[in-house]
């Protein structure tokens, strides 16, 4: 076997010397093409596992953690919630609305492969600077696949993220999550157990569509990259509608032994891990699968990673079973092979075997890789921040408008209305407030639901950005009544082999970990994409946080605009002078720069703890947490959200622009009535939280006084033209 | 009374309009499979909102030839209320139940947003508890909501008081920048000759609780319950 061969499947010497020491012998050209996928970074965490041992996965609501094709989380009544986020970031690049759209279908098969009913989308998206043409054209394909998956296959796409950043313009981030609800008796795992028992492939048949998708996945982008485009799988969300009713209604017969979607590396990852799982073996025979094409090799029938399939393992003597249900939605099932206990994957192509390994060799036996670390050069440059020399705007009402048409604080209005965030009937609160709730029929509870990650912190210090990612969402969930329960994450990175790329890494786990833990939430699910550069130029450090969180009564769902004149304006947390990697520094200044904001996370715990008991005991008519923007802005979108204006007035003595505008951490704004602040204040002060009446709910202005001078007038309606046409007019 | 709610590949909507039904109006509510023959018992049927057949070729192109749809038109023929919503109103153009076709939304772009409509016709089985006029604050959810219908019929259809909704803003004024998809003269629904076929593009099942922060939708379910009810006393 020449070098050429193991290197054109992306294994290194080291590797394939390995899978020689496995076998015995040397792997014959097909099995080598199995490693090659298996061993892919996108399939075997090579290069992270060992740092996402840190993560905490255990807490007294987890019924699954990561390992399996989502997470599970306890939210009482015998129902529980299943998630899981996943990276679609170099498809996206170089076929974006395919990209983006299988994205959401393979989220949305690890979802129901579990059992589960998917009930919600959400997404978290990252372009260039949207003065590009083709960050324009990158963005409306990508958020169109999106829409068109969800909107098609019935599941509301109720909540996501997106920012642009120069950073992204190569190579754009597409992250999806699924949300699914289930009964605990109804887990379904990806385990194949039981010699003899069925091996079925069920759904769609299969093309050469996305053949080597997860090596792809697993190096930089570059020119070739979009020649590559026969590695981006092609979406229909119609079949998989049928495959997610079809396998539904499967389950509910009680033949299905185990089942796993077929994702990244097809068939090869679908039987070995099932396979390794169960301690079995699988005998399988490629001249069995459907096929869409002709012509097609053994080899490109294991790899081949077209949409819209599952892998069933079915109790022997119940196939049957299995071909009507699917006859009756009108899809393919066909017996490929039974499962053995040798532990080998035996692979036939007819009579003739064309690969055998041990299964548990490619789904475990990857090596693992402890990469070197430093920390990079750059943060040297980019923490010093010279305040001095940044001059005070005379005219903060323009900055403030500024900032609310700067497109990753303006209203994602345009991209939203593309998705379907309706369907099910079950959005509590739609897109656009601080998380997305979605109630739980049958009962009097609610899930909220975000994604949250401000990659510039990450950028500036990964430790504290990652920390602020999970801080972040958990604030958003608790501003709209929910308790935080468990994280799903989805980490973006540059490459790996790069030292200073993979001290991001380390650092931004390490920062995310000691948050969860102390905010309660462990990490149930996740994917690593690495990688993620272009030209050399990796993009920064995005570790972004899907989390969700239990509403335990929907009368305590609340959201972030100001209701009623008069309302008393509070501020739970304290203002800061920080300025560094705000949004006003980049708008303003140009500038990102300087120290991320800083976290104390006991601090962090203490004012949601607060705001949720608050809101709990019906005092609360209003929330919303500080981020972009800084406390100006959350206070221009509670006021345009809320279609009303209030009257602020600051003590501080802090710089006035970073006073607005710095965007200082562990800050919620709440409103209430004048008659419940006496309570408030007691039991933020018992809470040990800073407390401050910042003002009153009025007119039809947003009105802010420092120090007894008046700095800020503006009008509600002009703030809120300023923030919803913002992206829509750049767009077209 | 009894209301059946079919259900082809890849209908949506079709839970939505069964909850709404059943849990939300009490009323006694099946689903009717697409590959069924024979029409068990019932006095309304609903078309849901979703993509049957993935609306490939065209949206309802395809559901209109599932073997239900024979027995739909023979149970609307019957002078019995059927009503269809989004891809369900589709669905009853293909099938010939309803006059006109549907174009792309003119934005080009998939739509979702809460839309005002104006009750044009308060006779229809569907809108009888609404006031002539009355605006209903109902959402959409579409990428082909642009209606369409040749001039001539447009002018029977206008005789025959066939326009049922139109786009338009809060205040009752059909105007352009209210719709929200290109349709013709605004139109959000219509109904046939006799009305008791009504299509409609906005979705009424997704507004019909508290919790979902608008109830404007339940009049119509209401409206056709009301109107079975009178049936029954009559028959």
């Amino acid at each position: 076997m020449t070098k050429k061969t193991y290197e054109r499947v992306g294994l290194t010497s080291g590797e394939y010397d390995r899978i020689v020491e496995i076998l015995g012998r040397e792997p014959n050209e097909l099995e080598l093409n199995l490693y090659g996928v298996m061993w892919s970074e996108h399939c075997s965490y090579k290069n992270s596992k060992p740092v996402l041992r840190i993560f905490p996965t255990s807490g007294e609501r987890v019924l699954q953690g990561p390992g399996e094709n989502a997470g599970i989380i306890d939210i009482g009544d015998g129902l529980a919630v299943v998630m899981k986020i996943e990276s679609h970031n170099h498809p996206s690049a170089v076929e974006p609305y395919q990209g983006a759209a299988t994205g959401a279908g393979g989220i949305i098969r690890d979802i129901f492969t579990m059992g589960a009913r998917p009930i919600a989308l959400l997404n978290s998206l990252r372009f260039g600077e949207l003065s590009n043409d083709r960050t324009k054209y990158l963005f409306e394909n990508a958020v169109a696949g999106i829409g068109d998956y969800g909107n098609c296959i019935g599941i509301p796409t109720v909540g996501g993220e997106i920012y642009f950043n120069d950073c992204y313009r190569g190579n754009p981030l597409v992250n999806a999550m699924c949300v699914g609800i289930i009964r605990h008796g109804d887990i379904k795992r990806g385990t194949a157990s039981g010699a003899g028992n069925a091996v079925m492939i069920v759904g769609a048949s299969t093309g050469r569509d996305g053949i080597g998708g997860a090596s792809f996945a697993s190096v930089e982008l570059s020119e070739e990259s979009q020649e590559n485009r026969s590695a981006v799988q092609v979406g229909d969300p119609f079949m998989e509608k049928l495959l997610l009713e079809a396998c539904l209604e499967l389950f509910e017969t009680g033949c299905v032994v185990g089942v796993q979607d077929l994702g990244a590396a097809g068939l090869t990852s679908a039987c070995s891990e099932t396979a390794s799982r169960g301690s079995s073996g699988m005998n399988i025979d490629v001249s069995l699968v459907p096929r869409r094409e002709t012509g097609m090799i053994p080899v490109e029938v294991m790899i081949s990673e077209s949409q819209e399939r599952m892998l069933v393992i079915v109790e022997k003597g119940r196939e049957e079973e299995v071909t009507g249900v699917f006859k009756k939605w009108g899809l393919n099932s066909s017996v490929i092979g039974r499962v053995t206990d040798d532990g080998m994957l035996t692979i036939r192509d007819g009579d003739e075997v064309v690969g055998r390994v041990p299964a548990k060799s490619l789904a475990e036996d990857a090596p693992v890789y402890y990469r070197e670390y430093e920390k990079p050069a750059y943060l040297q440059q980019v923490g010093v921040l010279d305040e001095e020399s940044l001059e005070v705007p005379k005219d903060l009402n323009g900055v403030l408008v500024g900032l609310l048409k700067s497109p990753n604080i303006a209203c994602k209005e345009w991209v939203y209305r593309q998705y379907d965030y309706m369907v099910r009937t079950c959005t509590a609160v739609a897109p656009g407030s601080d998380a997305a709730v979605v109630r739980i029929r049958g009962t009097n509870k609610a899930i909220a639901l975000t994604t949250d990650c401000n990659s510039r912190y990450c950028y500036l210090d990964p430790a504290t950005g990652g920390a602020i990612a999970v801080a972040e969402a958990a604030r958003n969930l608790i501003c709209s009544g929910a308790q935080p329960l468990a994280v799903t994450d989805c980490l973006n990175f540059g490459n790996p082999e790069k030292p200073g790329v993979f001290w991001q890494f380390r650092q931004a786990v390490s920062g995310m970990s000691e948050a969860c833990r102390v905010l309660g939430t462990p990490v149930i699910s996740g994917n690593v994409s690495f990688y993620n550069e272009t030209d050399t130029n990796a993009i920064f450090p995005t570790p972004v946080v899907g989390m969700v969180g239990l509403v335990e009564d929907t009368s305590h769902i609340t959201t972030q605009g100001f209701k009623e004149e008069g309302d008393a304006v509070l501020l739970l947390g304290e203002n800061t002078q920080e300025a560094g990697g705000s949004e006003y520094l980049k708008v303003v200044h140009g500038l990102e720069q300087g120290s991320a904001p800083r976290l104390d996370l006991d601090k962090e715990k203490r004012v949601q703890d607060c705001c949720l008991e608050l809101i709990r005991a019906g005092v609360v008519k209003s929330a919303h947490d500080c981020s972009e923007g800084g406390i100006a802005v959350a206070l221009a979108e509670c006021c345009i959200s809320g279609g009303i204006g209030a009257e602020i007035e600051f003590e501080s003595r802090c710089r006035k622009d970073f006073l607005l505008f710095g965007e200082g951490q562990s800050r919620i704004v709440i409103t209430a009535c004048q008659s419940d602040l006496e309570r408030i204040k007691d039991t933020a002060a018992r809470l040990d939280v800073p407390c401050t009446v910042l003002g009153r709910v009025k007119g039809k202005e947003l009105v802010i006084d420092i120090a007894g001078q008046r700095e800020m007038e503006i009008a509600v309606e002009d703030m809120g033209t300023s923030w919803r046409e913002a992206i829509g007019c750049i767009m077209g | 009374m009894k209301f059946g709610v079919v259900v082809f590949p890849g209908s949506n909507c079709d839970i939505d309009c069964y909850h709404a039904l059943r849990d939300v109006l009490d009323q006694d509510t099946e689903y009717i499979w697409h590959m069924t023959k024979h029409l068990g018992f019932y006095d309304c049927i609903v078309l849901p909102g979703g993509f049957s057949y993935g609306s490939y070729l065209r949206g309802g192109a395809i559901a209109r030839f599932s073997p239900v749809m024979d027995r739909v038109v023979e149970f609307a023929q019957s002078g019995k209320p059927v009503i269809g919503i989004s891809n369900g109103f589709q669905v009853l153009t293909e099938a010939g139940l309803l006059p006109g076709a549907f174009l792309r939304n003119n934005s080009m772009k998939f739509v979702c947003e809460n839309v005002y409509i104006r009750t044009e016709n308060a006779s229809t089985p569907f809108t009888k508890l609404c006031g002539e006029g009355q605006v209903l604050k109902i959402p959409i959810a579409h990428g082909d909501g642009n209606y369409y219908v040749d001039d001539r019929t447009l002018k029977d259809m206008e005789q025959n008081n066939q326009v049922v909704f139109r786009y338009c803003d809060a205040e009752g004024e059909a105007t352009a920048e209210s719709n929200p998809n290109g349709s013709l003269q605004n139109i959000a629904g219509i109904c046939n000759r006799e009305g008791n076929v009504v299509g409609m593009m906005p979705h009424p099942e997704r507004c019909m609780e508290e919790i979902l922060g608008n109830r404007d939708g339940t009049v119509i379910f209401k409206s056709v319950i009301n109107y079975l009810k009178g049936g029954a006393v009559n028959d």
